[in-house]
């Protein structure tokens, strides 16, 4: 037995030594570098030779040693590693770059102020370096926050109630199937038509066509935002178990009052995390706020008249249109710093949706 | 008065049970029972009087442009040679993302289910998920300021090598601000749905047919050949299809990145535009005529992303798999 386990055996005669990708791996990247540099060197460039050559000679000396099954395996398995960590690069850089391009910008003074009175004269003074640079995204924090909230109280007793009707009252119905079907079809909307619905909606209301507020980009987020609060609250009432709805009729307990008390806080977690994931994808949106609430340089608390900056559109804008034409990098610090404010908001509502759907989850007792 | 019973059911919760039978007639009236189920019929018709108020307000703002003389629109050849660029911006556009998406996705999708350590995988799930919670105008100012100004060596080796080809004629745009590097954001932004989507069909695949394919000696490329893409063929087209979705109606990504311009076959210059992108440019100063004429415009993109869903939608429950 010890004799066998000491020379080599059948058992790994024919396959590839341990050591050999991992040669190959840095030939490639020798080699790789050498043909970047022929061309003009850059690491980009770099990186895609090396691993071009790396997914072609693996493989083929695999399938040499191995056979052409095998070989094929490599290749396949190289190309999914290869894939996923393709698709790490641009989330790492997008991360990278908001993070060190938005802190330097980040000041109390940023947070504080609006972009009120705010002139290219101080832009250019900000450039030159002889005044801090002056505003900030006051403004369009307060014009987010109005925004998103109005459009969760418009969303979320809708979408909650039509869930509601889907999973207690419609069971299978040519009502409930027709919503289920119209609700994926509604998760398609453009965010832009969906504002365009709401522009045109409110200027027909108003009689007036270029009826831009805070409260109609308020009913444009709802537009994206019902669809998956209705999705998401449905799967979580199917996964309240039958047996607690029962005992309670077995109660006498009546429907609403079973549904009210009994199967929504039994499944209040997943509806109240789906509700919070549902807000961090509505809050980021540019397109509908752009074509309904207009855009404003000064603090304007009410949603119900008059224009509204929101974050997504006060990045948009201080990229487009820089306050100063001639010291664009004054706006563009302004809008990368605003923008780390963004993505924190973001990343802090997918978290907490996660700590509440994993805190308060529902107990289905198996 | 709340019910108790429910928290405290098990041994020696008689004397709550019978509290809350006591109780029954102060939970509610027949009368309550409906107003509930009423109000509940209301919002789920709301939501399909929202989706038909969507067209209809939409057709009738648009119906302007379509009665208008065809000089008073943009370009003053009526509506539909102003809308065909756009359209075909759209497509080259959302064409590119798709190519660029697919593979890397079903690439992705495939690592998290099939061959990533099982402990590894979950992690892995939540960084992908990460990218689709990145807002798009960031994603946006990221492939404005700094994708477009990498991948200009690489457009001006495409137009040296690849010229004679009519997408890649040199000579390629300085900026990098064209319709292939919008292509290649958008594509960034829909790979999160293609892989979330594939993820979850891939790892439904029957497990005795996967261990069936290796205990015959299949390797695992052919297991996953054999077992798993004959499974999820119709989740991946879907998938695909929701993603060809969201990269026709996508906006910013588009606006920040594309300095936009008129038809131009070549991917790597300046030119092309996309509907999305052609009304937030222009809808913020718009009023009268023009107003209506972009709502048209948004309207074609209402029908055709319309068209997209549904077909995708029906293509799941045509092969229902038992993924919704």
């Amino acid at each position: 037995m010890s004799v066998v386990a000491t020379r080599p055996s059948r058992l790994t005669s024919g396959q590839t030594p341990k050591w050999l990708v991992p040669v190959i791996a840095l030939v490639a990247v020798i080699l790789g570098a050498a043909i970047a540099a022929l061309i003009g060197f850059s690491v980009g460039l770099w990186a895609i030779f090396a691993f071009l050559l790396f997914v072609i000679a693996g493989p083929i000396v695999i399938g040499m040693i191995e056979g052409s099954r095998k070989g094929k395996d490599a290749f396949a398995r190289f190309l999914v590693y290869g894939s996923f960590l393709l698709a790490l690069i641009p989330l790492v850089s997008v991360l990278y770059v908001v993070i060190a391009k938005g802190v330097p910008g980040l000041s109390g003074n940023l947070l504080l102020t609006s972009m009120n009175g705010v002139t290219g004269v101080h832009d250019n003074a900000a450039a030159k370096g002889t005044e801090p640079i002056l505003g900030g995204i006051y403004h369009a924090i307060i014009g987010t926050l109005e925004t998103t909230i109005l459009a969760t109280l418009i969303s979320v007793p809708v979408g909650l109630l039509t869930a509601i009707y889907l999973v207690e009252y419609g069971r299978g119905g040519i009502l409930s199937r027709a919503i289920t079907f119209f609700v994926d079809v509604m998760t398609g909307i453009p965010s832009i038509v969906a504002g365009l619905f709401a522009a045109s909606f409110f200027a027909w209301a108003f009689k007036d066509p270029s009826m831009r507020m805070g409260f109609v980009a308020a009913v444009a987020l709802s537009v994206l935002m019902i669809p998956t609060v209705v999705r998401n609250a449905e799967e979580m009432l199917r996964i309240v178990p039958n047996e607690l709805r029962e005992a309670s009729y077995a109660l006498g307990v009546r429907k609403w009052r079973t549904i009210t008390k009994v199967v929504i806080p039994t499944a209040i977690s997943g509806i109240a995390s789906g509700v919070t994931l549902a807000i961090a994808r509505v809050i980021g949106e540019t397109a509908p706020i752009l074509v309904t609430a207009g855009f404003a340089t000064a603090i304007n608390w009410n949603a119900f008249s008059g224009w509204m900056a929101t974050l997504p559109t006060y990045i948009y804008y201080q990229i487009m249109t820089p306050t100063s034409p001639t010291a664009a990098a004054v706006s563009e610090t302004r809008a990368w710093a605003a923008a780390l404010v963004l993505i924190v908001i973001v990343m802090l509502l997918n978290l907490i949706a996660r700590v509440v759907a994993k805190i308060f989850a529902p107990k289905t007792g198996r | 008065m709340s019910i108790t019973s429910e928290q405290s059911t098990g041994p020696g919760s008689t004397r709550a049970t019978t509290t809350a039978l006591a109780n029954t007639s102060g939970h509610g009236s027949p009368a309550a029972d409906k107003i509930f189920s009423g109000i509940s019929l209301v919002a789920g018709v709301l939501i399909l009087v929202v989706l038909a108020a969507v067209a209809i307000f939409l057709v009738a703002m648009a119906s302007d442009t379509f009665a208008a003389d065809p000089t008073e629109l943009t370009g003053g050849k009526g509506f539909a040679s102003y809308i065909w660029p756009l359209v075909v911006g759209t497509l080259i556009a959302a064409t590119i993302a798709l190519l660029l998406a697919t593979p890397v996705g079903i690439g992705v999708a495939l690592f998290i289910s099939h061959y990533a350590p099982a402990k590894f995988a979950k992690p892995v799930g939540y960084v992908i998920d990460l990218l689709a919670a990145i807002p798009s105008v960031i994603f946006g100012a990221w492939g404005a300021s700094v994708l477009a100004p990498h991948v200009v060596p690489f457009y001006n080796w495409l137009g040296k090598y690849f010229g004679f080809l009519p997408i890649f004629e040199g000579p390629a745009s300085q900026t990098g601000k064209t319709i292939l590097t919008a292509g290649i954001v958008l594509a960034i932004m829909i790979l999160p749905i293609i892989t979330a989507m594939c993820r979850e069909i891939f790892l439904q695949t029957p497990k005795l047919q996967e261990e069936a394919a290796l205990g015959l000696g299949a390797t695992r490329w052919e297991m996953i050949r054999m077992t798993v893409f004959p499974f999820a063929r119709a989740g991946i087209i879907s998938s695909v299809m929701l993603a060809l979705g969201r990269a026709l109606g996508e906006t910013m990504a588009v606006t920040l990145v594309l300095a936009g311009g008129p038809f131009n076959p070549s991917l790597i210059q300046s030119g092309n535009q996309t509907v999305a992108s052609e009304i937030a440019l222009n809808f913020p100063e718009a009023y009268g005529i023009r107003m209506s004429e972009l709502i048209a415009a948004g309207l074609v993109l209402f029908v055709i992303t319309l068209l997209v869903n549904v077909l995708a939608r029906f293509i799941v429950s045509r092969y229902n798999t038992g993924v919704e």
